[in-house]
């Protein structure tokens, strides 16, 4: 069970705050982030960049699944 | 082309842009200063339409709509058009009233916060710092759980009711009708007669509307993001606005440095502080500076629309309840409506958090 951080419909800047708080939990892994804006896929994707975390974007409709790996 | 406004070099290239723009704006007619402000041109706009009765702050401000409409236009291009809402909309009214309450006992927005310091105005310093300071009490709230909560999808017509009431206030604007009640007010005297040319104001701002939606372009996030985050990404794109400014501030002559005498504006440090204190904190909860807000209602987001509406109501307030300072200093309930606002948005910050 991979794990996930809902972060649809969520303001600026919660998104990045839950992403943030997951790499916080898990140190080093693998988990996705779903969101639905593009504001939300670029902060996570420069946060990603910050933290030493791979990040791979695949857009399904109008959500942004972001897998990230370290 | 999408990526390059996700980077570093083109967030500072468009602060740079904002900046040279907002001081051509205010050399062709725009009042000192205030090449752009968020607040100060939705307070013109309230005065417009006559929710206000300070004569010399009314006029229907272009940059308001361009801002909408070119952010519209960009979302539109970049599948970025997204009909949303429902994420505590009275929560953001009141923020927005609030935002706009403070911006008016300092005299700006963080926007034009920075325009001031670009010109030489030394009052911009102390505004600047209650907007670091409130900012940081947002991220107090945000580290511990604060959230408007979710938002969700609405359909494509919901969206579009914003800009196209920009649209509307435009021909308004553009047609002027006579009234047997007046229709629009425009001032004969005052910062709300000084405007550029319509057409030019409303190109740049759809042009800024556009990049600024873009690059994600906020005046508060930049604060924010640092102290957050330590992310100095949209910090960049700010101090690139004000050096932009600064720079052609200094070509067309408009950079006077000083403290007292300022081009609208006063010295009194204590409210100039906390005035900003309760601005950045209401922009802080709400996610976004007055100009993200437009930004953001342009891409469909109707929660942002009612923060936009909430400051439009602030501005009403904060002129027929002497709450908005004059050159002189703080009107006789300035004071009191920045410490009631702090108060109403620390209940906010407080009673809206998540523990679960």
């Amino acid at each position: 069970m991979i794990n996930k951080v809902d972060a649809r419909g969520l303001s600026c800047p919660q998104p990045v705050v839950l992403t943030r708080n997951k790499m916080k939990e898990l140190g080093r892994g693998t988990f996705e982030v779903i969101v639905d804006t593009g504001t939300s896929r670029d902060n996570i994707s420069r946060l990603a960049e910050h933290e030493g975390w791979k990040i791979e974007c695949k857009e399904e409709g109008d959500e942004f699944i972001l897998t990230l790996k370290k | 082309m999408s990526k390059f406004f996700t980077t570093r070099k083109g967030i500072v290239i468009v602060g740079s842009i904002i900046g040279v723009f907002a001081s051509i704006l205010q050399r062709l007619g725009n009042p000192k200063n205030m090449g752009i402000c968020v607040a100060c041109m939705e307070r013109d706009i309230a005065g417009a339409l006559g929710f206000h009765r300070a004569a010399v702050v009314q006029y229907m401000r272009p940059e308001i709509i361009g801002f909408v409409l070119g952010a519209f236009i960009a979302a539109l291009l970049f599948k970025e058009y997204k009909p949303r809402g429902g994420s505590s909309p009275i929560a953001r009214f009141i923020l927005g009233f609030f935002a706009m309450t403070g911006s008016l006992v300092f005299l700006g927005c963080p926007w034009r916060a920075m325009l001031r310091l670009a010109g030489g105005d030394g009052n911009a310093i102390l505004g600047i710092l209650g907007l670091v300071v409130g900012v940081w009490i947002g991220v107090l709230f945000i580290k511990s759980g604060y959230s408007l909560g979710r938002n969700h999808k609405s359909n494509t017509f919901a969206g579009l009711l914003f800009p196209v009431t920009m649209i509307a206030f435009l021909l308004l604007l553009l047609f002027r009708p006579k009234l047997p009640t007046g229709g629009l007010f425009f001032s004969e005297s005052g910062p709300g007669a000084q405007y550029a040319p319509v057409l030019i104001s409303l190109s740049i701002a759809i042009i800024i509307g556009f990049l600024a939606q873009r690059t994600r372009f906020c005046t508060m996030g930049a604060f924010r993001d640092i102290i957050l985050i330590r992310d100095t990404h949209l910090i960049s794109g700010v101090i690139a606005l004000i050096a932009g400014a600064f720079i052609t501030n200094l070509v067309f002559r408009q950079f006077q440095p000083g403290i007292t005498g300022q081009p609208i504006a006063h010295s009194n440090h204590l409210w100039n502080f906390g005035g900003m204190v309760l601005a950045g904190l209401a922009f802080a909860l709400a996610g976004g500076c007055p100009g993200r807000q437009l930004f953001m209602s342009g891409e469909g987001d109707g929660d942002a629309a009612i923060f936009v509406l909430g400051m439009l109501a602030g501005a009403a307030f904060a002129h027929n309840f002497a709450m908005a300072s004059a050159p002189t200093g703080p009107s006789v309930w300035g004071p009191a409506s920045v410490i009631i606002g702090i108060i109403v948005c620390l209940g906010i910050g407080f009673g809206m958090r998540q523990t679960a």
